[in-house]
């Protein structure tokens, strides 16, 4: 089964049909009305951006999906995307454990590089290593939440000697991890190597690059083991706005396309709907074009559209999020299941994992009276597991 | 799909056509900065032909790419009509870069395409550097601002430069009588078979992918990508 959600950058814009510009309190509050409002018409996934600077809102994305989880029940919580590149590794494995354990396991992540140059020196890391710190942070986390106990060393942070990261994983299972990179093909690979998800985010691109990054995962995706290229795990991203009646979505949309903060001013919007994703048209329309993604891509997995950003009212985002549960995603599923063979696999859940995994297992790590011994509940403790081929 | 590591620096195709590019800034219809640019891939064409070495030539007028440079520089991806044009630039065994000269340096135009090129997709590659302007003042623009700008990109430019006044298109000498600068067919002579020399010592030029991957995980574990 597909999964179909909502990504949401956090950016606060000025609407520029009204002048209105929200605060950042009012437009934290409607990231949280949006994902309630996506578990409510039935939509599976809401994912969050990470940013560390004006217009946008989620510095603290854990913190957001946190108190989300307190007030859904059903939706996967998700990152769009994490800075691996900048975030301590080590803090990632730990506040994305706990999130997991609150949100009883609906929880995973796409890791991103981020856009934004000086976030790195603000966080004290050197652009330039971009590429190293995604590849070694990330080798350092995949352990963190695999072995109980890690020694550790690298180019980027302070060894580790004798660590566990607490909480340990849920149900002894991690969170399922996507790596998102729209060209690095370095990228892809560090996906496939450890069999984990890639999640194109397509909105600025046309398709026939989607198509070739996605096709280089799949191979590699292969190439190291994890099964058939049909079987690795996608996700694409997507954009939409939507009325009854195309030429409606169109005249309400175009304001906020011409002024959006990064393609207005720029391409036409029929240029721009033409060479990317983005659909502004009737629901049917969006049915169609996103029901042949998959011809470009292959089965995949998961599909996320962002709709609440270059200013857009709550109210319309709300709307759109009803007409995308209402008439739009019932339609996909039912097509996007039609004819999809059955090795390809399900979207990643929690649930799923845990099965596949023999089931529940509590991985506690206790430190006993003196503090001097660590183990399981059985006794056990588990160092250097296997380097990642197979482990899923 | 076959293995995607690629070994930078394997060798081309030494057999097939010389892939030529000629990437032109003129802003008018006509212009003399193409002018100077068909005079330049007509000389390259006869330089390499001297050689026994089939050529093929690209036009690539920006002209007709500006809007789509204001959007990719925007957008960050390229409409597919400029796609097309970039990918016979950085497929190319050698270029020919024109520009008129505006304040003191390439026009915005020219400098719009080479801001757009992936990081090294020009290193190595052999470029003629050539520029127009209204009068002879400007001719050093070549040296100062774009050689420059092809040090950047790691190219190869080549040691001639060709400047051409407007003056250069009425005179088949020097610009006065007492001009010592040799008549502009000479210099498009020398330069392209400067360009033609260096072209025919080298292999043809794999076809950029960018999809390459140039290390193995394991090596990018070890601190290299």
């Amino acid at each position: 089964m597909m999964q179909f959600g909502v990504f949401s950058v956090g950016d606060v814009t000025r609407d520029p049909t009204t002048g209105t510009m929200p605060t950042e309190h009012e437009r934290i509050e409607a990231m949280v009305a949006i994902a309630r409002k996506a578990e409510e018409v039935g939509l599976d996934v809401f994912a969050s951006g990470e940013h560390h600077n004006p217009p946008f809102v989620p510095s603290s994305p854990t913190t957001l999906l946190g108190y989300v989880a307190a007030r859904t029940e059903r939706i996967v919580l998700s990152t769009a995307t994490t800075l691996i590149t900048t975030n301590d590794p080590v803090k990632i494995a730990e506040d994305y454990a706990m999130l997991q354990h609150l949100a009883q396991g609906r929880v995973d992540l796409i890791m991103g590089r981020g856009n934004t140059g000086p976030v790195y020196p603000w966080f004290g890391q050197d652009i330039r290593n971009g590429m190293q710190l995604a590849v070694e942070n990330y080798a350092l986390l995949h352990r963190l939440w695999r072995e109980d106990v890690v020694d550790w060393e690298g180019r980027f942070r302070t060894p580790l000697q004798s660590f566990t990261s607490t909480p340990r994983p849920l149900d002894g299972v991690p969170p399922f991890v996507w790596h998102g990179s729209i060209r690095s093909p370095q990228i892809a690979e560090q996906a496939a190597y450890y069999g984990d998800g890639y999640f194109h985010n397509n909105i600025f691109w046309p398709v026939h690059h989607t198509k070739q990054m996605v096709e280089l995962y799949r191979n590699r995706f292969e190439h190291h083991g994890h099964g058939r290229a049909d079987q690795a795990i996608v996700g694409l991203g997507g954009q939409v706005f939507m009325r009854p009646r195309s030429q409606d979505a169109v005249r309400e949309f175009r304001p906020y396309f011409d002024n959006a903060p990064v393609y207005g001013h720029g391409p036409s919007l029929e240029d721009f709907t033409a060479q990317t994703p983005l659909t502004v048209g009737s629901p049917q329309q969006v049915i169609d074009r996103y029901a042949e993604m998959r011809d470009h891509v292959g089965d995949y997995q998961r599909q996320l559209f962002l709709i609440d950003h270059a200013g857009l009212p709550l109210s319309t985002v709300l709307e759109q999020i009803e007409i995308l549960g209402g008439e739009v995603v019932p339609v996909l599923r039912k097509e996007l299941a039609d004819g999809r063979p059955a090795h390809v696999p399900d979207a990643p859940t929690h649930a799923a994992r845990v099965e596949a995994a023999g089931g529940p297992q509590d991985v506690t790590v206790y430190a006993d009276v003196d503090g001097s011994l660590l183990g399981r509940a059985d006794g056990t403790l588990h160092r250097q597991v296997e380097q990642p081929v197979g482990a899923r | 799909m076959s293995t995607t590591l690629r070994h930078p620096g394997g060798e081309g195709d030494r057999e097939g056509a010389v892939r030529v590019a000629v990437v032109s800034a003129g802003l008018r219809q006509p212009s003399s900065t193409q002018l100077l640019a068909d005079r330049l891939a007509e000389g390259t064409r006869d330089a390499l032909g001297d050689r026994d070495l089939q050529v093929h030539v690209t036009q690539v007028g920006l002209r007709t790419h500006a809007q789509d440079l204001t959007n990719m520089l925007l957008t960050g991806f390229a409409p597919p009509d400029l796609q097309t044009a970039i990918d016979h630039v950085v497929d190319a065994d050698a270029l020919i870069a024109v520009s008129p000269i505006f304040s003191g340096s390439y026009n915005g135009l020219f400098k719009s395409f080479f801001d757009v090129l992936d990081e090294d997709v020009l290193a190595g590659v052999p470029v003629l550097l050539a520029a127009t302007a209204g009068t002879a003042r400007h001719s050093l623009a070549i040296d100062h601002a774009m050689r420059p700008l092809f040090a950047y990109l790691n190219a190869l430019a080549l040691p001639t430069g060709v400047f051409a006044a407007t003056d250069d298109f009425g005179s088949s000498s020097g610009v006065r009588e007492d001009d010592v600068v040799a008549p502009l067919a000479d210099r498009v002579r020398r330069a392209t078979q400067e360009l033609a020399e260096v072209v025919a010592s080298r292999p043809r030029r794999a076809a950029h992918d960018p999809m390459a991957l140039t290390a193995s995980f394991e090596e990018m574990l070890r601190g290299r990508s």
